[in-house]
């Protein structure tokens, strides 16, 4: 089987992404899917051992909502692979602080190549065709080892493909390189810029920092940021204080969050005008009762599944995240765009450990 | 007399003062008894207490008659003795196991420097003040003076401190914890008393429950729940496999009466948080991967998860998820389930098969683990008989008079 996948992306790469209205996508997402659920079934012995325990019937096609899902973190505990190992051309890892387990995604040739052609499709459709010049709103160190690939790297390096003189904004101790940016903006005067960073580190090491140095920039520029809000939400700030502070320190007004997992690369869900997310034609999202897994429909809040039609090469086409979100609505987003619209709250909580567990364990 | 020891991060919330004693009493001295009925007595008129199910079981065990009943059973006319100080380290996530061990430790004779969980428990606090004030009123200062509750980090010089001066040493709380603490020596002859981490299983009679009239099932049910789902399925007595006696129709038929029963309660009294949803959800994938003795996953929500197995393995008890996730196993014999029970085994729960039965099991089979064969319903009733262990026994001494 020469895969599925690749006729039906490069088929989709000339509509649109997001132009798909729901009929219309979700008859291409069950056909598309369907062949996709199988694929994987066939060749990764745990998403098909995974596939059954939920009731999985091969050779039968189902509707997005009864795709077999798999939990997000077992991308930490197993190997799940649905091409042969000679066929990995990067394995890319989520960005674990040391010690803790991370995932491990096996991209092939295909796979790779879809994820960044998606991603630029994507985002193009935001800051337009056109590759302006772009800041890296990170240290070059991040991307050194590209044999491993981190999210973070992985994410530098596929928006690095949306815009050209791809230039480091901090040094190798996370300091803003003034004489670097400088030199940079003056180049590029009277010209839009890009700026690409992770939410953590655009806050920290630029806002703050820039706040601390007392100089304040003036860019024209567009800003997009995601890889979650956790460190933030520890630190009270939200999507509205991020965007001020940011428009106050860099003078970027235009400011667009995305979400997305190292586990769906590429086919990754921006933020619109109106502040909600949306998902392409290569994504989908479902939200499900916490209690019953039961898709909800728009209003119910609940645990976020995700669906990418790109994972060729490992299991990864659907994910039952551990992030809890709501569907705010299908098709008619005021900023025209279809397909759902959601918003993301966060981190399901850790419940309260009950039982005789370890003294020491957590306290 | 007996100086405690003092440092910057040692908080005496209880005693403390420099005339502690920690010469022993007698197991059931009079004054410790009466002091315990007291104590029970006021926690249970205060009104607080019955909002706190947990501490209302503390109150009703250390009442006067179930102290008497319990004393009479250790009559044997030996002389014994506490054996002098214990030092209690209490689990974190239990938060009245502190008030049984301190009892049952203070009922053996010993004086008891207890260390509190670090925790926001209403429970502690409360058991604490009343601990506190009745300690305080005058009538009781042998009691007063023999005991200390304190609270302290993670600091290894005040567990040094705390165990050098320890004739026994009681911690609660998993292996983990109980490797850490035994890093600091005990004197020469200071005893250790580990409560480590467990394992709890049940066994039901298919035929009895597939009998069992709506009323008796109900009850079962609900007894099953107590054990299984109050604590979240994490204490060391909460059953984690459930073992059917009967051929697998039979297992099948009253399985699927009894977790409808157990279905009922849990739907009435138990909210699963959405972390356990995908705790359970990520356990049962990993034992479909890992496992080929899973036939298939039974469960109409999130709420009971049943992992039904056709052949049952050695290290079961390695595999652990809360909040509502059991194995399950159907056998006409249950000496099938013996080469898989280890010394990790606590608490085997049972209903529909004679106790006598079991007991034979644990007998003829030479197990060596089982420390404990109690109906449904029983599990977290926690008793001076605990973990294979007579604490009145091991808490005091014997001295042979001839």
């Amino acid at each position: 089987m020469q895969t599925y996948a690749t006729p039906v992306i490069e088929e989709m790469l000339g509509t649109p992404p997001f132009a798909l209205e729901a009929e219309a996508k979700n008859a291409l997402y069950a056909r598309t899917l369907s062949d996709l659920t199988l694929h994987h079934y066939e060749r990764s012995r745990e998403y098909r051992r995974v596939s059954r325990l939920v009731g999985y019937k091969p050779q039968t096609e189902l509707q997005v909502e009864d795709i077999p899902y798999i939990p997000v973190r077992l991308f930490k505990e197993f190997e799940l692979i649905s091409v042969d190992r000679r066929e990995v051309i990067k394995t890319m890892t989520s960005s674990g602080t040391s010690g803790q387990a991370v995932s491990r995604i096996y991209l092939d040739r295909i796979t790779a190549t879809n994820q960044t052609k998606v991603l630029v499709k994507i985002v193009s459709s935001f800051i337009g065709g056109k590759r302006l010049p772009l800041l890296i709103v990170d240290s070059p160190t991040v991307i050194r080892d590209r044999a491993l690939f981190s999210a973070r790297g992985a994410g530098i390096l596929g928006f690095s493909m949306l815009g050209h003189d791809v230039t480091y904004m901090l040094d190798e101790n996370y300091q803003i390189d003034f004489a670097r940016l400088d030199t940079f903006l003056e180049k590029h005067q009277g010209n839009r810029i890009l700026l690409f960073g992770f939410t953590f580190i655009v806050w920290e090491y630029l806002c703050q920092a820039l706040r601390r140095s007392g100089r304040q920039l003036k860019i024209d520029g567009i800003l997009i940021h995601g890889g979650g809000w956790k460190k933030l939400a520890s630190l009270a700030v939200d999507n509205a204080t991020f965007k001020k502070v940011v428009d106050e320190t860099c003078g970027v007004s235009s400011v667009y969050n995305y979400y997305g997992m190292v586990e769906q690369t590429g086919s990754i869900f921006m933020e619109c005008s109106q502040g909600v997310l949306h998902a392409s034609i290569y994504s989908d999202i479902i939200v499900r009762d916490p209690i019953t897994f039961s898709a909800l429909g728009p209003g119910s809040t609940g645990l976020l599944q995700l669906v990418s039609l790109l994972p060729t090469s490992y299991p990864g086409h659907s994910i039952l995240t551990e992030d809890i979100g709501e569907v705010l609505g299908v098709d008619d987003c005021p900023c025209g765009r279809k397909g759902k619209y959601f918003c993301v709250q966060g981190r399901v909580k850790n419940a309260e450990v009950r039982g005789c567990s370890d003294v020491y364990a957590s306290h | 007399m007996c100086m405690l020891p003092t440092n910057d991060k040692l908080n005496y919330v209880i005693g403390g003062q420099v005339d502690f004693s920690a010469r022993p009493l007698l197991p059931f001295d009079g004054k410790v008894r009466a002091f315990l009925s007291l104590l029970s007595a006021r926690l249970i008129a205060d009104a607080a207490t019955r909002t706190m199910p947990d501490v209302m079981s503390f109150a009703w065990w250390c009442r006067k008659s179930n102290i008497e009943r319990l004393a009479k059973t250790y009559d044997d006319g030996a002389l014994r003795i506490g054996r002098g100080l214990a030092f209690h380290v209490t689990p974190t996530n239990m938060p009245v196991n502190f008030a049984f061990s301190w009892a049952f430790s203070l009922l053996s004779g010993n004086a008891n420097v207890v260390r509190l969980p670090n925790r926001d428990f209403p429970q502690i606090p409360f058991i604490v003040r009343h601990i506190a004030d009745l300690l305080n009123e005058g009538s009781f200062t042998e009691v007063r003076d023999m005991n200390a509750f304190v609270t302290y980090g993670r600091e290894e010089e005040i567990t040094e401190a705390l165990s050098a001066i320890a004739d026994v040493r009681i911690v609660w709380g998993g292996d983990a914890t109980i490797r850490t603490i035994r890093k600091a020596p005990l004197p020469t002859r200071g005893v250790d008393v580990g409560f480590a981490d467990r394992y709890s299983f049940c066994m039901l009679g298919a035929t009895k429950i597939l009998n069992l009239d709506q009323a008796d099932l109900v009850r079962l049910g609900a007894h099953f729940f107590n054990d299984a789902y109050i604590m979240d399925q994490n204490a060391c007595s909460s059953p984690r496999l459930v073992v059917w006696h009967g051929s697998d129709s039979e297992g099948e038929q009253a399985g699927d009466r009894f977790w409808g029963a157990v279905r009922m309660e849990v739907e009435r009294r138990y909210e699963l948080a959405a972390v356990s949803s995908v705790d359970k959800f990520a356990q049962a994938c990993r034992d479909a991967i890992e496992l080929d003795c899973l036939t298939g996953l039974k469960h109409e929500d999130n709420r009971i998860y049943r992992l039904r197995l056709n052949a049952i393995f050695a290290d079961i008890d390695s595999r652990r998820c809360n909040s509502g996730y059991f194995y399950e196993y159907t056998t006409t014999n249950l000496d099938d389930i013996a080469p898989i029970v280890t010394n990790k085994f606590q608490t085997l729960t049972y209903f529909g098969l004679p106790r006598e039965e079991l007991a034979s099991f644990v007998q003829r089979n030479r197990l060596s683990g089982i420390d404990r064969i109690v109906p449904v319903g029983e599990a977290m009733d926690i008793g001076l008989i605990w973990d294979g262990y007579d604490l009145i026994r091991t808490l005091s001494r014997v001295c042979d008079v001839r």
